[in-house]
């Protein structure tokens, strides 16, 4: 990095990527992959997402891993992060929860209320 | 094309029913007809949380709530807010914290009393690239120190933040990094403390493995504050994740330049090593974990001099923990001065905490200084689950105390933790109820300081074990009234006269439940019971009138020592009784209790 303004430079671009300023429909799922969300099982969640999205072709989609969001008691924890920054937050996510999310919620655009973070049942 | 104005209809289950469908149609014709629809975004959000007072529409910017909207306001909405810039007041929500309204929904609660600064990008962005951390503004601070700002406006710039030590003894940050400024020598170390080892807390391992370089950065700034060029990140190797995100940073910053030789041409180079530390808990006192570095057995020296007079290999070094650092960036991008409103006047800023043991919501709760204790334990927290009844809570881990229900609504920072006999420590917060024995929970934790004890100095070696020798005494039920009146003097003697910190708070758990439930050390050495039913050899199990008759605690004895027909009270045989405390966990009505046996029955 030579001056602050390269890193500015490098900071609107990426900037542009993580908004998904120029995916059209983009949408971004994040994994919590911290300790506690990989000990609560969310790397297969994780590969499932991947093998979900891959097998319905969505190019639209991103899917990253990301540190503990804090709600441990929670995990795993996947984020759908829309373009206009929507966030729906699922908690105790399984393999079967990710192909339902993928199918209800990406491709047929329906939340799926019932497993979001504020309206799970204790 | 960017809309100016957001307008978010709830499109939660519960507003739905509430017909916020019609009003996003009715918003889109009303638009429509004030050529507004440019201009303007509709948005069907997600459940606010106030269902009650749904249908919800909020106007961003400006986050105004209006509640209860029906599809007759919304031409008023258009007219006055979005033409006009008018808030509609007879809609606005009377009193959104009404607890009473939104209790269901304490999931909101969780996010809505916290303010994330360490925690910032935890959760947010992919640790793996540097590039998304660059997007929310990664190393622009250090850039801006870099090119326009000198060393010691740097130091200037954290005193006037009043950010002290996030690793438990709070010491000013930026006294910290005058002292070593001050020091004269070409070769200067930073380190970062990253040796987390108090039982139930994970706030440092989150911060390196969700925002891995906001902690390089900052360490660069320091490195350039007090003229070091050579960092080190001590890290447990029980943080496997953390370790292998970190070393992929140190890569991603390398590549970019961030790190190296020249950092932003300013002539200013700094690198960043780990040196991984085999799980120690001394190696958290800063001379101990400078000799683990150094490749020497972990144990702590005394001080003065201090590290930053005479630190890693004799040259002055900086300490600071992962938290601390984790503060700086943001500091250094939004001002001293936006920090410092933070918090409370002594302890600016926010402090991130481990919640554990009996609560509802486990997990890592980031709030300013000043939050009350009930907040954080009862709101953020979710309270205590199974309708048990809250009993204490242990701050600081094995170097704290317990804090009691009547504390709970003392606002948290340094000074007020430290005046109820605990401390701040690293930020783990374990919840206990009425099931825990406070006796047990004093065992627990010096039972740690045993173990981790380095042996060096005698007080915490030969005190701690006789400290845990009586309190095993006193669970098995051998215990007397003179065993506590030793313990105590024990405990202020491995206090007043141990080395390092690990011996000097070694017996602060005990203290502070000899001094807030001295009944249940009593009732151990007296009574001959252990009223939370905990320690077996003091346990007698009775079922109380409250009993029910539901059959669940016979049902879950593994020794068949429960007998009672359905819808009537329910009867412990103690001679078969194995005290596991089964049939306690089962019970819905809490009906089971430890209770002293009659005199001539005491085992």
């Amino acid at each position: 990095m030579k001056s602050l303004d390269d890193l500015r430079k490098l900071r609107d671009k990426a900037k542009r990527t993580l908004d998904m300023t120029d995916l059209v429909g983009g949408i971004r799922i994040q994994v919590g992959m911290g300790t506690c969300g990989i000990a609560a099982g969310a790397r297969p969640v994780l590969q499932k997402f991947i093998d979900e999205v891959a097998a319905h072709n969505l190019h639209n989609v991103i899917i990253t891993q990301v540190g503990c969001m804090g709600e441990c008691a929670f995990e795993p924890i996947v984020e759908i992060v829309e373009q206009d920054g929507t966030k729906t937050t699922y908690c105790k996510v399984s393999q079967r929860l990710a192909e339902e999310i993928v199918e209800e919620h990406l491709i047929n655009g329906n939340r799926l209320d019932a497993y979001m973070l504020s309206t799970i049942k204790r | 094309m960017l809309s100016r104005m957001h307008i978010l209809i709830c499109g939660g289950k519960e507003c739905l029913s509430s017909h916020s469908k019609e009003l996003r149609d009715e918003f889109n014709r009303v638009l429509n007809e004030l050529n507004l629809l440019d201009e303007v975004r509709l948005v069907m959000a997600g459940c606010f949380g106030l269902c009650n007072q749904g249908p919800i529409v909020v106007m961003t910017p400006g986050e105004t709530f209006y509640s209860h909207v029906t599809v007759e306001d919304i031409r008023e909405i258009c007219e006055e807010h979005v033409v006009k810039g008018n808030i509609v007041s007879r809609l606005l929500i009377k009193d959104p914290i009404d607890k009473k309204k939104i209790k269901n929904y304490s999931q909101l609660k969780f996010y809505d009393r916290q303010r994330r600064i360490a925690l910032r990008n935890c959760g947010q962005i992919n640790p793996a690239d540097i590039n998304e951390y660059i997007a929310r503004d990664g190393y622009l601070a250090l850039g801006k120190v870099l090119s326009s700002m000198t060393p010691a406006s740097v130091v200037a710039e954290m005193k006037k933040s009043g950010l002290r030590g996030r690793g438990g003894a709070g010491f000013s940050t930026g006294q910290k990094w005058e002292f070593a400024t001050r020091s004269v020598d070409d070769v200067k170390y930073v380190i970062c403390n990253a040796d987390e080892g108090d039982p139930g807390a994970f706030m440092d391992r989150s911060v390196l493995e969700g925002d891995p370089h906001s902690v390089l950065e900052a360490m660069a700034i320091c490195g350039y504050a007090i003229g070091s060029h050579q960092g080190y990140i001590y890290v447990r190797a029980e943080y496997p994740i953390a370790v292998e995100r970190l070393n992929n940073a140190i890569k991603q910053a390398r590549e970019l330049h961030l790190l190296g030789n020249n950092i932003f041409s300013s002539g200013f180079g700094f690198e960043i090593e780990l040196r991984l530390g085999a799980g120690a808990f001394v190696c958290g006192e800063e001379t101990a974990l400078m000799a683990s570095i150094e490749g020497n057995r972990g144990m702590p020296r005394l001080k003065p001099p201090f590290p930053a007079v005479k630190g890693l290999w004799g040259h002055p070094t900086n300490v600071n923990n992962v938290e601390t650092f984790a503060n700086v960036p943001a500091i250094f991008l939004k001002g001293a001065d936006w920090f410092k409103a933070i918090g409370t006047e002594k302890s600016s800023g926010t402090k991130v905490f481990a919640l554990g043991g009996k609560i509802a919501n486990t997990g890592l709760v980031e709030i300013p200084m000043g939050t009350t204790l009930r907040e954080v334990i009862f709101d953020i927290g979710g309270g205590i689950p199974n309708r048990r009844k809250f009993k204490a809570v242990q701050t600081g881990g094995p170097s704290g105390g317990c804090i009691t229900e009547k504390a709970l609504d003392t606002p948290i920072d340094f000074d007020s933790l430290v005046a109820m006999g605990s401390m701040m420590g690293s930020g783990g917060m374990i919840v206990m109820d009425e099931d825990n024995c406070m006796v047990d929970v004093a065992r627990f934790y010096l039972d740690f300081t045993v173990d981790e004890s380095c042996g060096k100095c005698t007080p915490c070696r030969e005190g701690t074990r006789r400290m845990l020798d009586i309190l095993n005494k006193i669970c098995a039920g051998n215990g007397t009234l003179e065993d506590l009146d030793l313990l105590e003097s024990i405990a202020n003697m491995v206090k007043d006269s141990s080395l390092c910190a690990l011996g000097q708070t070694a017996p602060n758990p005990v203290l502070s439940t000899l001094t807030h439930f001295r009944d249940e050390y009593i009732a151990h050495v007296v009574d001959k019971v252990c009223p939370a039913g905990v320690c077996p050899n003091l346990t007698n199990y009775t079922i109380t009138d409250k009993c029910i008759g539901c059959t669940k605690c016979a049902l879950n004895c593994p020794v068949s020592a429960i007998s009672g027909t359905v819808k009537q009270k329910h009867v412990i045989d103690l001679t078969k009784c194995i005290r596991c405390g089964a049939c306690k966990k089962a019970c819905p009505v809490n009906a089971i209790t430890s209770k002293p046996l009659p005199k001539e029955e005491n085992r």
